[in-house]
């Protein structure tokens, strides 16, 4: 027998619970929806890349999908432009200014975190404030020293200039501090010296942030476009960013769209690649302070 | 003693070496630059000191041009990306499965290159000869007229160039917004569900305040990233933006500087430093306005 007080009560849960299901359906429905939105240039690079450009050109209305892919634009990608050029020269930068600016942080991370010396707060604070400096104001007269000391168009021009990160050196510097000062003291009794304590104790403990820097600034040289277009005007030297662009405005013929959209997707490739493989490095590390700029 | 005096510094010196020469030198430089008068290129020779280079900035259609682009993009995509970025992160916290793959996939724009994937853009908004484009064609399925989003009237040009920096920078905010209300302790939520507090008001009198600094801190970069748009505009319209009249004051900055009407590095400066000027004020006033708000 049934309390009318409980048919109400459970009434009203049915209703609530019914309530919060909609609720639920319709969050999906909308986290779908802009999920969609994400992917889909994604989709139609990948499909226009693989269809002919005999086929690609005869739509007056665009097909969203293709029953006979074809590889032919990668080819022309490869053959037509200098794509392979255009990857090994960013390949050269990236791994160049991520190794120089790897350890000119952690040396400059360690003077900050681990030695003692006059003036130690005072500088700090004057690195801190640099990272106030947008690029904008020093890219002018970089531009001036590069030209002047006739380094355009040389990898020396691309890569020096984008070598320091402030916030890099912040993020290794609070790191490292977070190392107990009992292990550095040891090894001072020990006699070890300064840099072998750094090479061979601090670096392998603050591997995960080191990892993350080098990832952030992997994106960063990868994507990197204002500075190589002001610098290279040979396109022997150019980066994908400058290539792409290149090759939107005089290559393949401004209507060879499948093959432009096979050299968007073999660029994007690695990239995405890459943040699938160390995904929650990279969202953490974004997290903690990376801007796209 | 002395040994142990400079190392230090010896550890200090390729950071100060590369900091110094193209950060801090260029730095005030830009400010030698930006009062050198009919200064040239070449010979590097000017002839006087003043504030001509400022004057013929500000007067310069092209950058006016510039500032009102840019303006519009600020004022459009940050209230609008920083909204979006909410709805979706409450959205993307109130569920648990799916919810990993939702955030990897809303993460993709940040990890891609913007000029390569602003191709993709351009042909899914382009109208040629040949094809009027898939958004002209589903534009068409609603019953409205097609419009040319690349080479068409301003408002079209400035909706895609909106809508692709939307698209661009949320990952980011997602990114930021999703972790700050992830680290609302939810003794709040159990206890205003205890109150019986409705959904709204929990919104307006828990979350929020709760995320509060991570919105302003959102907007604030938002703003900045926002007035230092050129890319995306490149992106789309391709390398000439003063004859598309899609310029951004840091396109009107390199264009002087560089490229086709370059070669005039005291206007660029000048440029330049107006630009840091609008954005360091916006950035005070933000600061002033949410700390007003927060006591």
């Amino acid at each position: 027998m049934n309390h009318p007080n409980q048919t109400d009560l459970e009434r009203i849960r049915q209703t609530e619970r019914r309530r919060a299901l909609v609720r639920k359906a319709l969050t999906y429905m909308a986290l779908a929806l802009w999920a969609l939105m994400v992917l889909f240039p994604f989709y139609w690079m990948l499909l226009t890349s693989v269809k002919s450009y005999g086929s690609y050109n005869a739509e007056r209305i665009p097909a969203l999908f293709t029953l006979s892919p074809t590889l032919e634009n990668y080819k022309a990608a490869f053959t037509a432009v200098p794509l392979g050029r255009y990857l090994l020269n960013t390949l050269v930068f990236t791994v160049l200014t991520t190794a120089i600016m790897a350890a000119v942080s952690i040396l400059a991370a360690y003077a900050f975190a681990r030695l003692e010396f006059k003036g130690k707060n005072l500088v700090f604070l004057l690195f801190l404030s640099l990272m106030m400096i947008p690029n904008e104001l020093v890219v002018i007269t970089n531009f001036a020293t590069i030209t002047g000391l006739d380094l355009r168009n040389t990898f020396a021009g691309l890569i020096l200039p984008s070598v320091t990160s402030v916030f890099y050196i912040y993020l290794l510097k609070e790191n490292f501090e977070q190392v107990p000062d009992e292990l550095y003291k040891a090894a001072r009794v020990d006699g070890t010296s300064d840099f072998k304590y750094l090479w061979k104790v601090l670096i392998p403990i603050c591997r995960p942030t080191i990892v993350t820097i080098i990832i952030l600034k992997i994106i960063e040289c990868w994507n990197s476009y204002v500075w190589p277009r002001l610098v290279t005007d040979n396109p022997d030297l150019f980066l994908v960013s400058n290539g792409i662009q290149e090759i939107r405005e005089n290559g393949f013929g401004r209507e060879n769209i499948p093959a432009m959209m096979a050299a968007v997707v073999v660029i994007s490739v690695p990239l995405i690649a890459l943040f699938l493989v160390f995904r929650k490095k990279i969202m953490e590390g974004v997290s903690r302070g990376g801007m796209k700029g | 003693m002395k040994h142990s005096d400079l190392k230090p510094w010896l550890y200090l010196l390729p950071a100060i070496l590369f900091l110094g020469c193209f950060m801090v030198y260029p730095l005030i430089d830009v400010f030698v630059y930006s009062l050198e008068e009919g200064y040239n290129f070449a010979s590097q020779t000017y002839f006087g000191v003043g504030t001509y280079n400022y004057s013929y900035v500000l007067h310069d259609p092209y950058f006016l041009q510039a500032v009102k682009n840019t303006l519009l993009l600020v004022v459009i995509t940050v209230p609008v990306s920083t909204g979006l970025a909410l709805l979706i992160s409450l959205g993307l916290s109130s569920i648990k499965p799916l919810r990993d793959l939702f955030q990897t996939i809303y993460f993709l724009p940040y990890v891609t290159n913007t000029l390569a994937v602003g191709l993709v853009f351009m042909i899914l908004f382009q109208k040629t000869e040949y094809t009027d484009g898939l958004v002209n064609l589903m534009i068409q399925w609603f019953g409205g007229p097609s419009v040319d989003f690349i080479d068409g009237p301003y408002w079209a040009k400035m909706t895609v160039l909106c809508f692709y920096t939307v698209w661009v920078v949320l990952p980011f905010k997602i990114l930021i917004l999703t972790s700050a209300l992830a680290s609302v302790n939810p003794d709040y939520y159990k206890a205003a569900r205890v109150d019986g507090t409705s959904r709204f008001r929990t919104f307006t009198r828990i979350t929020l305040p709760m995320i509060s600094p991570m919105i302003v801190y959102l907007v604030i970069t938002g703003f900045i990233g926002a007035f230092k748009a050129y890319s995306d505009a490149v992106a789309l319209f391709g390398t000439d933006l003063n004859a598309a009249g899609m310029n951004t004051i840091v396109g009107y900055v390199y264009d002087m500087l560089y490229g086709a009407s370059g070669g005039y590095p005291s206007y660029a400066s000048a440029a330049a430093i107006i630009l840091f000027a609008i954005v360091l004020t916006i950035t005070c006033v933000n600061l002033l306005v949410s700390r007003r708000q927060n006591q």
